[in-house]
């Protein structure tokens, strides 16, 4: 800064508006600053003000993990496109013959110890890289679509379920108040109630449930929704059987099928008529809509997450090659600016030397909570 | 000594072009980490804008080093004479780092660093959890100090160009004057005769 004293005496009648000028004029930039960093509004729903919601919603943190689906593993195979991709998207993806993926299988839920059989949401994320040096980021879950139709809802959903201090479970008075406030989300409460669990990640279907748009060669572009549809049949669980089984059981009978081959699921691409919604995932399109099958995701191996490829992958949903584009839904959007945070931060505590067992070094004490 | 009053023209647009989109950098960057909706659009601003001032500081520097800049004005405080030379050598260095900071940055995390849809740079960082949030805390830090050097580099600018009143801001808002030009713009009575005697070469 310009050092006052020093300023010719001669001037200094005269200096002081322009000096006054000068301070206002720094002042105002950098409080438009601080104003787009949301210091000056701690009420905005920023990215990390999200991330800080589950991560209370966790009831703690969990250095190295990622803050929402913490607990997952590793694996990897590839994709193989049938060739009627194409006609829809220009992504190398649909043409090649195989394009491999580092992919996670995992399940809801912040807790890297979670128990599988209460964990009503499963997950597959893949991040495919084609030969063209383009890479595809995708980022699925077992719900066929999502529980609210706005971020700040989805955001309430958080807080709503965070446990209470006293008792160290959710308020069921928040979770009320908070299915109240959001009509949407009895569809989906219906369908977490009702819908049976599966046996396996192996024979679940992943939804992509947010809208994205295609581009073809020709130039035309379509809103899209995909699913990856398991080959391997489904078997329904019964509560009992559910009651029954081990914490990890995913993880286990995972290893066990890949010991016996690869598994599958088809891509099917579902193509949206006018008047579909493309801003709320929670709106399904009508079940006659036109729907291709463009490929097949094979996994052939696994891999724990600690010492696995998966682990320092960010799967951000809106991480896109030529010929596909995200759609102007807005959770789509936060969920990029979520996942960017989560990523940061665990992967900062992974640097800080803080994250032993998300890393396979845990000591002991460590290990299990 | 025969150097120049003012800087050349190539200076002069590299300069200003470089200011706007800058501060435009500044507040992308800020605003993409800070919104909940806007990350993506402003993502794909955010990576090509930081590649372009990479590009225009490396002929920007080239243009510096063959053409001598002004001469402070000899009467400046040995103070801000130091603070002008310290600033300037913080903007060179980090109009050159963060451009480079962002790029290994996201090759350290695993990200393609797409300038626009269907071309992607190549990764000059190895796919490292420690390497990536070394980088991403720098990228925060330094566009921060990056922030607030050009904040005092505008009240520096300002104040020359209104308390001081002296070739300071002239000589990168303008080309050298003409004759008459020069009479309009030379300092007014009040600033005495400025000895131009023993020129500081600028930063």
């Amino acid at each position: 800064m310009p050092d006052l004293e020093t300023t010719p005496s001669s001037n200094h009648h005269r200096a002081w508006p322009a000096l006054l000028a000068i301070a206002l004029i720094v002042a105002a930039v950098a409080l438009a600053f601080a104003w787009i960093a949301g210091w000056l509004a701690p009420n905005r729903l920023t990215p990390q003000r999200f991330t800080n919601a589950i991560e209370i919603g966790n009831g703690q943190i969990y250095r190295g993990y990622r803050r929402a689906h913490a607990k997952g593993v590793c694996v990897a195979g590839y994709f193989e496109g049938n060739g009627q991709g194409a006609a829809l998207s220009s992504a190398r993806l649909f043409a090649a013959g195989r394009t491999p993926f580092v992919g996670r299988l995992s399940v809801g839920g912040g807790s890297p110890y979670g128990l599988d059989n209460k964990a009503r949401v499963r997950s597959m994320a893949l991040e495919l890289n084609s030969d063209d040096g383009q890479q595809w980021r995708m980022a699925m879950n077992s719900f066929p679509f999502f529980g609210v139709s706005s971020v700040q809802a989805f955001y309430e959903q958080t807080v709503a379920n965070a446990p209470a201090p006293a008792t160290g479970k959710p308020d069921p008075a928040k979770q009320a108040a908070f299915a109240q406030a959001h009509p949407e989300f009895a569809r989906f409460a219906n369908w977490a109630k009702t819908a049976p669990w599966s046996t396996s990640w192996a024979n679940t279907t992943f939804n992509g449930v947010n809208t994205f748009r295609f581009t073809n060669r020709a130039g035309e572009t379509r809103n899209v929704r995909w699913s990856m549809q398991p080959q391997t049949p489904f078997v329904a669980m019964t509560a009992e059987q559910r009651a029954a089984v081990d914490g990890n059981f995913l993880s286990e009978d995972l290893v066990g099928r890949l010991g016996q081959g690869p598994l599958r699921w088809d891509m099917v691409v579902t193509l949206a008529q006018p008047g579909d919604s493309t801003v709320d995932p929670s709106q399904s399109w009508p079940e006659d809509r036109r729907r291709v099958t463009v490929g097949t995701v094979v996994i052939e191996r696994s891999t724990p997450q600690t010492t696995g490829a998966c682990r320092d992958i960010n799967y951000d949903p809106l991480v896109l090659p030529a010929g596909v584009q995200g759609s102007d839904d807005p959770i789509l959007a936060a969920r990029s600016a979520v996942y960017s945070v989560s990523f940061n931060r665990r992967e900062h505590d992974i640097a800080s030397g803080s994250a032993g067992a998300a890393t396979g070094k845990a000591t002991a004490a460590e290990a299990k909570p | 000594m025969n150097s120049a009053k003012h800087f050349n023209l190539t200076a002069r647009v590299l300069h200003w072009s470089m200011a706007l989109a800058i501060l435009a950098m500044l507040f992308v960057g800020i605003g993409m980490v800070a919104s909940i909706s806007l990350r993506p659009s402003l993502v794909s601003l955010h990576r090509p804008l930081g590649m372009a001032i990479l590009l225009l500081v490396i002929v920007r520097l080239i243009n510096r080093l063959r053409h001598r800049p002004p001469a402070l004005p000899a009467d400046l405080p040995a103070v801000q004479v130091l603070a002008a030379k310290a600033s300037h050598w913080v903007l060179y260095t980090l109009m050159f780092a963060m451009p480079l900071i962002g790029w290994s940055m996201l090759s350290a995390g695993g990200y393609p660093v797409t300038m626009i849809k269907g071309f992607n740079l190549p990764p000059i960082a190895p796919h490292d959890a420690t390497v990536y949030a070394v980088l991403r805390g720098a990228h925060s830090w330094l566009a921060l100090l990056l922030f607030a050097t050009v904040l005092m580099h505008l009240a520096a600018a300002l104040y020359h160009a209104w308390v001081r009143q002296d070739e300071v801001f002239p000589s990168m808002a303008r080309g050298e004057p003409t004759a008459s030009a020069a009479a309009v713009a030379a300092p007014t009575a009040e600033f005495g005769e400025s000895p131009q005697t023993t020129p500081e070469p600028r930063e």
